[in-house]
């Protein structure tokens, strides 16, 4: 009920709607909830309507965490 | 999914899963439990289908929670909107997921459509909308259920079918609030009719969190000294979010932590709560699935929107309806209870036929060990 997936704008039709493309899958949607939204930003879609955006600066930060422990924990004896 | 999907594929990396398992089996202490509850059927969802559960060390249990809003719908609010199709010839659209939920009498929505009601799944409020100015001759209601995730869409047409005055569309509102849920858990009068299990500490909301942000769990935190940290719905969020509660009790922290930070700020989409706030109140009471009448936990359409809530259109009463007598749904939502607990699973109640609402949705705790779990019970035995 709750799935929402990340999907990149490609490109705005009016204020409030938008064209996302989803691991290929192009799709109409609102952006009526994110007004800030432009294209290729990443947003995350959610029956039909942006519901949030996504920080590509936070989300490399956290996947830089991930490789972090990953390197710490590989050089443990 | 052939296609690399980002910001998804590389939150789902088996080897860094191994890493931080590794690292939460290196911080757990000797001899201490941790009962940690994941509140959001997603994430109930994520811990079956990745097997995080088998990742993590035996003296960490995850409680699944009540966040799985087909599976707290009540069985009343259901059978008000198969009357709406039956009885008061509307056109009833909805999420998909609300179908197969079980009502009275052996009903379901998906059942009163083969009796000729006029039910249509939709995949966004904007559908139902589209299908009102369609069919002027007819009233169209649409069903509306969810956390604060589908509640702003559902606010939005609510508001355009008032900017256009659209005369045979209304709502019906079955919205909840994830915060006061979290609270009745931990402090409900049922908890000494259901016993309680020791919650040490609370993964919260994902996508919940992107509307209603990080603050609103503060108070919780600080009043119930229970530590919260707020997860993305991938495999890796969910074990990194793992690994910051067992740190937080380690170290006697009760603190929000976010580590979904990537989508969700401390205050969330100010634009999805404005649209919220302008079309919805607080109900004083809402029945849920399980967990019985919660204070203020659900909200109502506003009095100027009043001729498009369809509670007051069709002046409909609501009636609370039991559940299956051996249905352990109430407790299982509590997480007093695990689905193999119940007499029902597996047996008579299988996500083919539910019996309870646990087992409706792909995210309820019953038919997420139906689907990934069952056979982890049976111990291998070799050939």
């Amino acid at each position: 009920m709750c799935l929402a997936l990340p999907a990149r704008i490609v490109a705005l039709l009016d204020h409030d709607t938008a064209v996302i493309d989803l691991g290929g899958v192009r799709k109409t949607i609102s952006i009526e909830l994110t007004p800030q939204a432009q294209p290729g930003d990443y947003v995350i879609v959610h029956v039909g309507h942006a519901i949030g955006m996504v920080d590509a600066e936070e989300a490399e930060r956290t996947l830089a965490l991930f490789a972090e422990l990953a390197a710490q924990e590989g050089a443990a004896p | 999914m052939s296609q690399h999907m980002k910001y998804v594929d590389e939150y789902r990396d088996g080897d860094l899963a191994q890493r931080i398992a590794e690292s939460i089996a290196a911080e757990v202490r000797p001899g201490q439990r941790y009962s940690f509850m994941e509140f959001c059927g997603g994430h109930t969802h994520a811990i079956a289908r990745y097997g995080i559960a088998e990742l993590l060390p035996p003296s960490i249990r995850m409680i699944h929670g009540p966040g799985c809003p087909v599976c707290v719908l009540p069985i009343g609010r259901i059978d008000q909107a198969i009357h709406l199709a039956l009885q008061r010839d509307a056109i009833v659209c909805t999420y998909g997921d609300t179908m197969r939920v079980p009502a009275s009498g052996g009903l379901s929505l998906m059942k009163a459509k083969a009796r000729g009601g006029d039910i249509r799944m939709v995949y966004s409020a904007a559908d139902a909308l589209k299908i009102a100015r369609a069919t002027p001759e007819r009233e169209v209601v649409f069903f509306a259920i969810g956390f604060e995730t589908t509640t702003p869409p559902t606010a939005l047409v609510l508001r355009q079918a008032a900017k256009e005055q659209l005369a045979n569309f209304s709502v019906l509102s079955c919205h909840v609030l994830t915060p006061s849920a979290i609270t009745h858990i931990l402090e409900s009068a049922e908890v000494r009719q259901y016993g309680t299990v020791p919650i040490d500490g609370f993964v919260g909301p994902a996508h919940v969190s992107i509307v209603i942000g990080s603050a609103p769990y503060e108070h919780f935190a600080e009043e119930y000294r229970k530590p919260v940290v707020i997860a993305g719905f991938e495999p890796l969020d969910v074990m990194q979010a793992i690994r910051m509660l067992v740190r937080q009790v380690n170290e006697g922290r009760c603190e929000v932590e976010n580590e979904f930070t990537r989508a969700v700020t401390p205050d969330g989409n100010l634009a999805a709560q404005a649209v919220v706030s302008e079309v919805f109140e607080l109900r004083e009471r809402f029945e849920w699935r399980g967990l019985g009448e919660v204070p203020y936990s659900a909200l109502k359409i506003r009095p100027a929107y009043a001729h498009w809530d369809a509670e007051r259109r069709f002046a409909l009463d609501y009636a609370p309806v039991p559940d299956h007598k051996q249905c352990e749904c109430g407790a299982i939502l509590r997480g007093v209870k695990t689905p193999t607990d119940c007499k029902l699973f597996g047996t008579v109640c299988t996500p083919e036929n539910p019996m309870g609402s646990c087992m409706v949705s792909s995210e309820g705790a019953c038919a997420a060990h139906y689907s990934y779990g069952r056979f982890r019970d049976i111990p291998v035995v070799a050939a």
